[in-house]
Parts: C-alpha cells; structure tokens; sequence
C-alpha cells in the first residue's frame, strides 16, 4: 500500500503467497494480429512482474498511442492509455505524485521515437524513475503500415511508395545523447534473454529504457528475422554480460576487438593462438563503450543484445527537496496567507 | 502652463480618488516603484486597483519609446475598482516615457519630468523633432520640470556616501526613489515602508540602501520647501472604510497561486503544478515553486503537452494535477484536455490569457480565448469554464474549479487575463477554519467496483488511485463502456457516454450558484453582461450611473460553462442587453445561440487594453 490518502477501506493486500505471471493478466481479451511480437514481449513482462514481486495495486503501466501501447488493458495492474507520445510524461507525473509506485511505460517506435521524441528525451535526461519498455517494429502498424523513424532508407510503404530517402534513428544512441543510465536491447521472441533485461530495467532506479526489437507480422514481417532466427542469430548479434569479453557465434568464435583510438569495433577471432587483437571486455559503466556497441550492425556487425549501458544515478524523484508524501494544511495555509505585507482594518 | 485649481471637475473631498502612473525606461525600476506606491497606499488606508504595463522586450534599447514601462493606480476610498481611465498625475522620467503616456494625462493634470533626461539624445532617441518642454505642447498640462538626476545625485552622494563607495552611477540609478519620495509628498503618505524595504534589498550594501533612501527623502523634501503647490484634493482622498479584518495586497496571479493551495489545504490532495514558461502565466509557476519544501509540488515540463500530461498523471495518481499557461499554450493542450475528459479525472487548467493570435502582444490583455476554453477540442467534450473576475475573485474562482473538478471528476478551465494577472487590489484574508473542506472520497468498496461506475447525483466516477488493494483499473482515451469502463466500440454506448458528458455539465449547473444582478437595478434600462476582468470598470460605470438615477444593471458570468441557473430571467428585467468583452464577440455570439428570442448588443475592444468607465458609459447611455 502505498496510497497518500489514509481513509481507505479496501483490503489489506494478501504479502505472503508468491505472485505468478496469473496475477498480473487481465480480463481483457488480447486483440493483437495473430503472430504480433506483443504476444512475445507481453509475456516476458509477466513473468517479469512475477519475479521482481511488487504487488499489482502498486504497479502501473502508461503508455501512448499505437499497436504496443495496448499493453495496460492486458496487464491487472493500474493502467492508463493515453494519447500518442505523451506516455513518459504522464508517468512522469504519475511518479511525482507516488514515488513508491512501480511505474512502466510502453510505446512502439513511432510513439517514443517520432511524435514523442521530446518526452523521451526529458524523461532520459531526469531520469525519472521509469522502466520505458520501446517495442521496435520499425514500421506504424496500427495506422497500417507506413515507414516509422525506425524505418530502414529505403522502406517501400503506403507514404513512401517510391523508397523513403530518411535515415532511421538508432534509439539506443538516441536514448546515451540524452544521457539515459541505462540502455538495453532485446528482441521479442528472446524468451531466454529478454525477462533477464526487463528484470536488470526494474532494477535501475532511474530511468530505464529498453528497445525490444519485433515482429509486425502484416506490415513489416521478418525486418529483424535475421537477428532473433535461432540459425543466424548466434552470428548476428553479440549478447553482453558486464565484465565478460565480448564473444559471439554459435561456436564462441567471434570476438569485438575496440580500437579505442578510431571509435571503432572490429570482428576479430577467438580461441586460436597468436591472436593479433585482444577481445574486449564488456563495461557497462562505459559510455564511449556503450556508444560504439550501440552503433553495431550488420552486415560487418552483430547487433548488441542485453545491458549496453548502465550508469546508476539518483533518480528524478530522489532529488526533489520536498518530502513527496507532504500536504499542504490548514495551518500551513494560514501562515503563508499572513506571510506577506498585511494590514489590520479593526 | 495652467495653475487652475487640480480636480474641480471631480466629486468633492471625502469620495475622491487619484491616478497615478508612473513611467520610464525598463530598466528604471518603474515596476517597483508602482509596487511600493501601492503597498504605501495600502497601509495608508485607501482602497486602490493598479495596472503594471510594460513592454514583453526584457530590456529593450534605453531611451526608446518600445522600452517604456508603466504602471498606474488608481487610490481612494473602497469604490476604486479600475486603475482609473485618465491619469491625474504622471510621473515620465524620459522623453519616451512622456512621449507614449502624455495621453493618458488629463487636461489640467500635473505631469512630474526629469529636465535632465530631456537632453538632446534623449530626445532623438524618443523621436522629438522639438523639445516637448518648450514647443507647447504641454500647455494644457500643469508641468513639474525638476532636474530630478541632479537632485538625486546631490542627496545619494552626499554625507560621506561617495567615500563609502557610493558612484555616480549607483547615484543615477536612484532617481526613480527621489520622484517616489515626491509623490508620497503630493499624497501625505508615509514612506517608511519604502525605506525600510530598500533597507532589506540592499541589505549586502547599506550604503547603496543609505542613497536611495537619501534620494527619497530629497524627494519628499523638495515638495515641502518648493513652493510647489501641492493640489488640495490629493491630500484629502478619501480612506477606505474597509470591512475589519487582516488585509494584504493582492495580484491575480497571487490569488491564482494561494487558491490553488488553499483547495490543496482544504482537500488534504498534494498540489502538483505542471508548467512550461510562458508569459504572462509563468508566474505562477513562480509563486508556486517558493512553496516547494511546504507541500506543494512543481514541475517545470519540457513543453506545454508535457505540462498538461504530467498533471493529468498526478490526478491519476491521486494528486491535484494542475497546469496552467497562456493562449499558444492552451492551444497545445487540447489533445490532453480531451483525455482527461474521456478518463473523467479531476484537473485545472489556467488560462491567463494575452493578446493573440500566435505570439500576439504576450503581455496585453484580451478575453479571446474564451472560444477555445468552451469548445476547442476534438470530439465531444463539454467542460466547465470558470472566469476569475478580478485579483481577489482568482483566489475564490480556482477554489471553486478545484472543489467542482474533485466533485464531479472533471478537467476544469480557469480563464484569467493578463490584465487581471498583474493587477493589484486589497484582499481581505479568509478565515481559513471556516473554509469548508473538499471532500474527497476514497471510500470505495472493492466488491464489484468498476471504474466508472457513477454517483447517481454528480455523475462522477469513483476516483480510485494506484496503490489502493482491490481497485486496479485500466483507464483510456479509447472509449469506455459506460459502467464497467472497458473498451467498448458499441454505437449505444457511445451515444450514452457522450450523453453522460454533456449531462455532467447540468449537473455542474445545478451545483453552482444561480446568476444574479450584482450592481445596479434589479430591473430596468440597460442590464450590461460581462465576465472576467472587465467587472471592475463595469461596476463602477454602473454605479455612476445608477448615482444618475439610470435603471442600469450589472450581472457578470464567473461559470462561462455551464451557464448560471436564472440567466434568461435576469435577461428578460431589462429592455437592453449589452454583452461588453475584450473580444470581437464570443460571449456574444454564444448568448445570441443560447437565447435567440433576446436582442444581445455587443461592446467589444480589441486593442490590448482594458476597458474605460468612458467607453463603458458611452456605449450605455446610446441605450438610455
């Protein structure tokens, strides 16, 4: 319970049984395509609420305007759908008026990315106490089908017949330049990767934001197959662990070797003798690091998955002077009417 | 030069009230010296209303005429309620100052100028082809021509000043005290509180304070041993008989501020004032970000939406969410109105607003957003529009908007102006035990609770926040099914969820009080319909008029939306129904669709000032 208002006749909530994802599923019917990525990811968050254990009256989840942000009506916590891009700012809100809420926000590439570009920017660089769970399918699916900033240059779409010549946005570069502290990426289907990073994002007190790569079955299929396919995914992507060297491949024969002198990273081999670079070794803490790895792409470069970046800072909340549970009263009422320059008419 | 005597043309001594404005470069301290005028005035006594008009240029170019500040007062007994229509005494402290506010001086009014600022640049910079001091111009007027900057520098320099650090520029800086010091002489006021307040802001430097003090009671000398003839009639205004109690001076934006805290107070909700800077509401951010560290939340947002979404997460969340802003940023709030309407979440909105469209004129007054507030959203969505119709009325009209947006769980928009913002009265302080409490309740029985489920009498939904056992809920823009709140896109529902909308409103009507004649014949002539910040000039033009013996009458809106109970009969007791607003006519066009059968006049000004007692009285007597 963590309500300001103390007149309040609900029941005590039930702390010893131990929650199941059961417990954070909704009534609601799920009206997602068949085959969505939010099937996936859904899922994952689930059993991520079930394993880190605050109690659904005390979880909330905002979210904006596309496919993804259906997320709340599916979800038996608090939920509030609010309108396109405006979700970390609503949650910003939300976390102001209770600190000790467990506070999630949902939005798909065009909701964090284009119209609401500003609020992430502000929510990154506040760091307010916020997990921001992005669903990245690179394409707007609920107004069917046209390119999103994610989009590839080139996209064919409803609005881009011809190709469209923009640059997508790399979200996870995007979220370091606002001076986000924690940066992870994952992909929907990853079922043995993604909980892990959704628990490391709740465990930040600050904001954390997590790009999950996904699947739009109708109007962007397969766009990160290549990434998430058990065949080539091993070779496609590296996943980070803090203080492990930075190996991938379905052998464990790849390494990154950084050269810290260009910025750049390189495939280098691992595991056979007189090798001419060193693997690098993954530090989370390091944003010149974080900054290169988030850049990586195919087809010179795996994609990284998992924590690229984590900076532990004091959250928004945190810093705020006020004692966040404080009211005005009647006496504090009073005395700041007579603190001005008063007279007396008798 | 005229010497006639100084207001023959005014009621006689006892019920007499001045106007005084002051005006100079932005950076002459114009503004302060109104205030400390004001709170001398004050603690003499009398009743006053004041006008700060100033440029939105920070600093522009001295000497300009785009860079003159003003401020006006007007003073005298507890029937001041405009800052007066012409100026009984101006104060111009260059030649630009003189040039933009020479019209405002009546015929025969005494016009106070620095000669040392009439120099040759000085009067280019204003524009002056001739010097204004010896071309004729000023005939009309009586002049006071005082070589003020060299006064001020004797007084400020003198008894060991300059040797204590005290620079001729520290000294020039003063002249604004020595003009201050001789108008508290023209009205016999006291001027300790000024000393001792210069005493306070320059606390760090005594003797900057000590020359200020010196060029202020210079001032105030030099009327005592001048033979300077001080009008008879400034010396005895009339004093305010006031109600007893503990008064203070009050601006619109400081009755917008306390009212929000006392309905925090009163509904033990924590504030949380969500803003993004925009003048002239910015404000109120201010005031409100002083109290942080008492229980009051702000939150400065990287836009306007934000501001709106973030207070609107608060309410969600339990708090007293609340933004406020002006024209272009009510414009981007729209989208987060509409939501908060959908979810039925208690929410106040301030509109201070300011001549438009786009940048407009940011610090001039207008009421033109009055369209927007009752109608500029997508779809739908009815809201109650309160008007706060002078500073001290702010206090009471945001209170009234947070007790009817926790009651009936509604967004709530609270129109105020640049004008009534910035303007300063007496306020007499309420006596907070017996101010009633908002009730809150959050007594809601989780056996079968739905989110929007519904009070059979207000129409509100159970306001159940997170962190309450029992209660989770999912609340959308998508609309909702009328009860059970879940995502429903049947055609009957959303005809009985629009339906509800619109019949919160009656319920809202029902609530408020029912609209009454405030001034004037119960029945009669002219019966003049306003809202907003027009009520004080339309008070008083009334009140003249009714002391003529004219069946005139004065009703004004503070609920825009829903309209007050009673309106059509208070219509129907007048043979002439004049709508008066700093609009082209929306009140107008709204009363004219609401009651077809009633033959509405417009009175409308558009120009980024108030309105005068003249205009007011002219257009009434065309009816008369």
């Amino acid at each position: 319970m963590n309500v300001m208002n103390p007149d309040i006749s609900a029941p005590e909530a039930d702390t010893t049984t131990p929650l199941t994802a059961r417990d954070f599923t909704s009534d609601q019917e799920v009206r997602w395509c068949p085959g969505c990525g939010d099937y996936a990811i859904l899922k994952a968050v689930r059993a991520t609420l079930a394993e880190v254990g605050r109690r659904p009256e005390d979880v909330v989840f905002v979210s904006g305007i596309g496919c993804a942000a259906r997320f709340p009506y599916y979800l038996a916590s608090y939920g509030f759908h609010t309108i396109h891009g405006r979700a970390p700012a609503v949650a910003t809100g939300v976390k102001m008026a209770n600190p000790d809420l467990d506070v999630w926000v949902v939005g798909g590439d065009g909701d964090f990315l284009s119209i609401g570009g500003n609020h992430l920017m502000h929510a990154l660089r506040r760091n307010v106490d916020l997990n921001l769970l992005m669903p990245n399918n690179a394409v707007y699916g609920l107004t069917k089908g046209q390119y999103s900033p994610a989009s590839a240059t080139g996209m064919r779409s409803p609005s881009s017949p011809g190709g469209s010549v923009e640059a997508p946005v790399n979200a996870a570069m995007l979220a370091l330049g606002a001076g986000a502290r924690f940066v992870a990426r994952s992909a929907d289907t990853l079922q043995d990767h993604l909980p892990g990073v959704l628990k490391a994002a709740h465990a930040n007190r600050g904001t954390s934001f997590v790009e999950i790569l996904q699947n739009c079955v109708v109007f962007n299929d397969g766009a990160f197959d290549a990434v998430k396919d058990k065949a080539t995914g091993a070779e496609r992507t590296i996943r980070l662990e803090h203080g492990k060297p930075l190996v991938f491949g379905a052998e464990g024969d790849k390494g990154i070797h950084v050269d810290w002198a260009t910025g750049t990273a390189r495939v280098v081999p691992v595991g056979q003798g007189g090798a001419v670079y060193d693997v690098t070794v993954h530090d989370q803490t390091n944003l010149a690091l974080a900054t290169i790895l988030a850049r990586m792409e195919g087809p010179d470069l795996p994609v990284a998955l998992g924590v690229i970046y984590h900076a532990p800072g004091a959250s928004f909340t945190d810093l705020r002077e006020d004692d966040p549970t404080r009211t005005m009263d009647r006496a504090g009422l009073s005395r700041l009417l007579s603190a001005g320059k008063t007279w007396t008419v008798s | 030069m005229l010497d006639q005597p100084f207001a023959s043309d005014l009621p006689a001594a006892g019920t007499a009230a001045a106007v005084v404005r002051f005006a100079g470069d932005s950076g002459d301290g114009i503004q302060t010296l109104g205030s400390e005028f004001t709170k001398s005035s004050a603690l003499t006594g009398h009743g006053f209303m004041t006008f700060p008009d100033f440029p939105a240029e920070i600093r522009a170019p001295a000497g300009t005429t785009f860079g003159v500040s003003a401020f006006q007062i007007q003073i005298g007994g507890d029937a001041v309620k405009t800052h007066g229509d012409t100026v009984d005494v101006l104060v111009a402290l260059n030649p630009a100052a003189l040039k933009t506010n020479l019209p405002s001086l009546r015929p025969g009014g005494l016009l106070l100028i620095d000669t040392d600022a009439f120099n040759k640049r000085g009067l280019e910079k204003a524009g002056y082809e001739t010097n204004p001091l010896e071309d004729g111009s000023l005939d009309d007027v009586r002049v006071e021509a005082v070589e003020i900057s060299r006064l001020t520098r004797e007084a400020a320099l003198a008894d060991g000043r300059a040797e204590a650090g005290v620079t001729k520029k520290d000294a020039d800086k003063a002249r604004n005290f020595w003009a201050l010091g001789l108008v508290y002489w023209m009205f016999e006021q006291d001027r300790s509180a000024t000393a001792t307040w210069l005493g306070t802001k320059f606390g760090k430097r005594p003797e900057i304070a000590a020359a200020n003090v010196a060029a202020l009671d210079a001032g105030h000398t030099y009327g005592d041993v001048t033979d300077m003839a001080p009008p008879t009639r400034l010396r005895a205004l009339a004093a305010a008989q006031p109600k007893p109690g503990t008064y203070e001076t009050l601006t619109g934006i400081d009755g917008i501020v306390l009212g929000l805290t006392a309905a925090s107070a009163l509904s033990g909700l924590r504030l949380h004032y969500c803003s993004y800077p925009i003048t002239p509401a910015s404000a109120i951010l201010h005031g409100l970000a002083k109290l942080e560290g008492e229980g009051v939340a702000t939150f400065q947002a990287e836009d306007e939406i934000a501001a709106a979404t973030a207070a609107i997460g608060a309410s969600f969340a339990g708090g007293l969410g609340v933004t406020g802003t002006s024209g272009p940023g009510m414009a981007l709030k729209a989208e987060a109105l509409g939501l908060a309407a959908a979810a039925e979440l208690p929410l106040i909105v301030v509109d201070v607003q300011r001549a438009g469209p786009s940048t407009g004129m940011p610090t001039k007054v207008e009421q033109a957003d009055l369209n927007m507030a009752l109608k500029g959203r997508h779809g739908e969505a009815p809201l109650p529009v309160f008007a706060a119709a002078g500073p001290g009325d702010s206090f009471d009209t945001v209170l009234q908007a947070a007790r009817v947006a926790t009651k009936f769980m509604t967004p709530v928009i609270v129109l105020s102006d640049a004008y009534t913002a910035n303007a300063a009265e007496p306020w007499r302080l309420p006596d907070v035990d017996a101010m009633a409490d908002i009730a809150i309740n959050r007594d809601i029985d989780p056996e079968g609770f739905h989110p929007f489920r519904r009070d059979e009498d207000s129409l509100a939904r159970a306001w159940a926040v997170p962190g309450m056992t029992g209660l989770a809920h999912r609340l959308g823009g998508i609309e909702r099914a009328a009860g059970s709140g879940h995502i429903s896109y049947d055609p009957d529902n959303h005809q009985e969820m629009t339906d509800l909308r619109a019949a919160k409103l009656d319920r809202i009507r029902d609530f408020l009080p029912a609209a009454k004649i405030e001034t004037g014949d119960d029945a009669g002539r002219v019966l003049v319909v306003g809202w907003g910040s027009t009520r004080g000039v339309l008070k008083t033009t009334v009140e003249e008029l009714n002391a003529e013996g004219h069946a005139v009458g004065h009703l004004h809106l503070r609920s825009l939306s829903p309209l007050p109970r009673g309106l059509e009969e208070a219509f129907g007791l007048f043979d002439h129904v004049v709508v008066a607003e700093l609009n082209s006519g929306q009140l107008l066009d709204e009363l004219r669709a609401r009651f077809p059968h009633i033959p509405f006049r417009g009175l409308n000004k558009v120009t980024g000032q108030p309105f005068t007692v003249a205009e007011i009285d002219a257009a009434l007597r065309e009816h008369l």
